[in-house]
């Protein structure tokens, strides 16, 4: 039974991971091919280093990703500290209204989307709205359910009699929460961030309804480069996403782990 | 007479439409340890958070050192409260803990400085100022919201149950250093508890509550030995109480019998309610005292035996160093000043009857007990 269990979990792990393994795997052929293995050499990435839109590629997704995870990151947790004073019935609600962009297909939210963008763009007298504004616009909004929801959990774990307690020193509200309540969720914040910043840099379906020609983020530019001739660069950059994704990811696990058992020593030291 | 630094007049507080507070008039005179005594849900709590100006009230006036202040936010009140879990800022050490309020007044460095240390060895941390905060024990803490509270010089301490979540030989501790500060510092100093004994031993005022009204107030002694009522007869030690009826002054009857006191002022044959103190009856011989009955339960005290005695149906309680047994049969003495004369109040008839004494009496002084009140509130703000 022991063994068949195993089994079964290396199976799991195996069609999990196994595409990504060739990728990787590949991604240092020597040769042209994507089939057949015929050396280690790390031409493709210096060839990928090389090209140009790639490059700008690149820059875009990261300024894309910086700013829209930076801009939901500040919205959404004034959210969460608005929605953590609202009483249950409402805060039922409005976190329904949120969590519902995370559960629409990325299609359908990427389509309507473009609609309305193209929507206003005309009533505002423009046929080419598509492009950075939109794009940025587009990851604020798919980013801000995740921020308000690693923020909000940290706001309910917060001490109400801290707030309480600054003020009796004499602290103003605006100030209390710079001073108190921002230290005590900044995990929660941070986690958003980071949150958001790695779906930013992940979004291909959102992003290729409401960017221009004008404007392309690395999925987008790999999406391009398979309609033509597939080079092995593809690989190359398709492992550099996946490892900074994958760092991203632990970073945030750590982050969460550590914070756990702060909270856990917290606890202990209460009682 | 010393002026009034706090000055509650006719406050009334519902919550969803249930009175919390109902018509509360409430006088402190400067420098005072004051402390608000009752069981869970009296309003205590309440009083104190609308002092501290967390709370406005629904109705009434709330003036400090002669000004009215229902509109004062917290923050610019002179006063500081000590939560009942501290409430101190996790993601400070120690030193900048305490600093917090002078650093937001923006008080020069310097001066911050001399005052924190002069503060943590008053409370007696020095050496701790850059530990973390979930380092250190519960009465540690305890003295961090301390020296956080005092060292801003508010004027009014409040203090919200603080002693409730420490074991008894350091709450016995703290009891008498909270006194000494108090008295160091010279400042009014709040207290909330539902610990009668804690509220003896530390006050010079205690104000008695329940169900959002004060019972009574009045100096330990007073509170004691010349309760008001059924209420603060039974919620401040022990008490039999029983119905008796005043023939006239310094003579009262009950339990059969006509029994010279030390009370006056009622009305001919007016009903009253008769408190006697477990600790004042005197064991003798059955032959000896008009009263008699069977003992039906002892327990050993330490200090005293405690023993149930059914007097015709009514369970007594009494305290005494004389060696009784079950089953045995005494008499019981007592003396014209061991009794006390309450007017009938709503709650005569409810509390001073021994023959349903069981655990839930013990509850009062059971720290334990709190635990679950507390639970009890975490779960309602979970909810």
């Amino acid at each position: 039974m022991r063994g068949i269990s195993k089994a079964y979990m290396v199976l799991v792990m195996v069609f999990l991971y196994a595409p990504i393994a060739v990728l990787i795997f590949f991604s240092f052929n020597a040769g042209n091919s994507t089939s057949v293995f015929t050396g280690f050499s790390l031409q493709w990435y210096k060839e990928l280093f090389q090209d140009e839109e790639t490059l700008s590629a690149l820059y875009n997704t990261l300024v894309v990703a910086l700013l829209s995870s930076g801009i939901s990151t500040v919205l959404g947790t004034a959210a969460a500290v608005g929605i953590n004073k609202l009483n249950k019935w409402m805060k039922n609600v409005v976190m329904n209204i949120t969590n519902l962009p995370m559960m629409n297909p990325d299609i359908v939210t990427g389509i309507s989307m473009m609609l309305l963008f193209v929507f206003a763009g005309s009533i505002l007298g423009s046929d080419d709205v598509l492009g950075f504004g939109t794009l940025l616009i587009a990851h604020i909004t798919f980013n801000l359910p995740y921020v308000i929801l690693s923020v909000l959990p940290k706001l309910r774990q917060l001490d109400s009699h801290l707030v309480e307690a600054a003020e009796d020193l004499g602290c103003p509200a605006n100030k209390t929460f710079f001073k108190v309540v921002l230290p005590n969720i900044m995990s929660g914040v941070i986690t958003g961030f980071m949150m958001a910043f790695t779906l930013s840099i992940d979004d291909f379906v959102i992003s290729y309804f409401v960017s221009g020609p004008s404007f392309q983020t690395l999925p987008l530019r790999i999406y391009s480069m398979t309609k033509r001739v597939v080079r092995p660069s593809i690989n190359a950059l398709s492992t550099l996403i996946f490892v900074s994704i994958l760092v991203l990811l632990i970073v945030i696990n750590v982050l969460q782990a550590k914070d756990e058992k702060k909270a856990e020593r917290r606890r202990r030291a209460a009682k | 007479m010393k002026n009034k630094i706090i000055d509650l007049h006719n406050i009334t507080v519902a919550f969803d439409g249930e009175k919390v507070l109902d018509g509360i008039d409430l006088s402190i005179e400067d420098g005072q340890f004051v402390t608000l005594l009752g069981p869970s849900g009296c309003g205590k709590t309440t009083t104190l958070r609308i002092i501290g100006g967390f709370i406005s009230p629904d109705s009434g006036d709330v003036f400090f050192d002669g000004k009215r202040i229902n509109d004062l936010p917290a923050y610019k009140r002179q006063v500081s409260t000590i939560f009942q879990r501290y409430a101190l800022f996790p993601h400070l050490n120690v030193y900048d803990n305490i600093a917090f309020g002078l650093r937001v007044q923006k008080v020069p460095k310097n001066e911050i400085a001399e005052r924190v240390a002069e503060v943590i060895k008053m409370v007696n941390l020095s050496g701790f100022e850059k530990r973390k905060i979930d380092s250190l024990s519960g009465g540690q803490q305890q003295r961090v919201a301390i020296a956080r509270a005092i060292v801003t010089r508010p004027k009014v301490l409040l203090l919200d149950e603080p002693l409730a979540a420490l074991d008894l030989k350091l709450r016995k501790d703290m009891q008498v250093e909270l006194k000494n500060i108090q008295r160091q510092l010279g400042i009014t100093f709040i207290f909330v508890t539902h610990d009668q004994e804690e509220a003896l031993s530390m006050s010079d005022v205690v104000v008695v509550m329940d169900g959002g009204k004060i019972q009574q107030i009045g100096t330990p002694e007073d509170i004691y030995n010349e309760p008001v009522n059924a209420f603060v007869a039974d919620f401040i030690g022990e008490s039999n109480i029983v119905d008796g009826i005043m023939i006239e002054d310094n003579l009262v009857k009950f339990a059969g019998q006509k029994i010279r006191c030390v009370d006056k002022g009622f009305g001919k044959n007016e009903p009253v309610d008769v408190v006697i103190r477990p600790e004042d009856i005197d064991v003798v011989s059955p032959n000896e005292s008009p009263l008699s009955g069977l003992v039906t339960a002892v327990t050993f005290k330490g200090v005293h035996f405690e023993a149930i005695v059914d007097v015709d149906n009514f369970k007594w309680m009494i305290q005494t160093t004389d060696m009784i047994k079950e089953g045995q049969e005494i008499g019981l003495l007592l003396n014209p000043d061991d009794m006390h004369v309450m007017r009938k109040s709503e709650y005569s008839g409810m509390f001073g009857d021994y023959s349903s004494f069981s655990d839930e009496m013990d509850y009062i002084s059971d720290p334990d007990y709190v635990e679950d009140e507390e639970s009890e509130e975490v779960a309602e703000a979970e909810e």
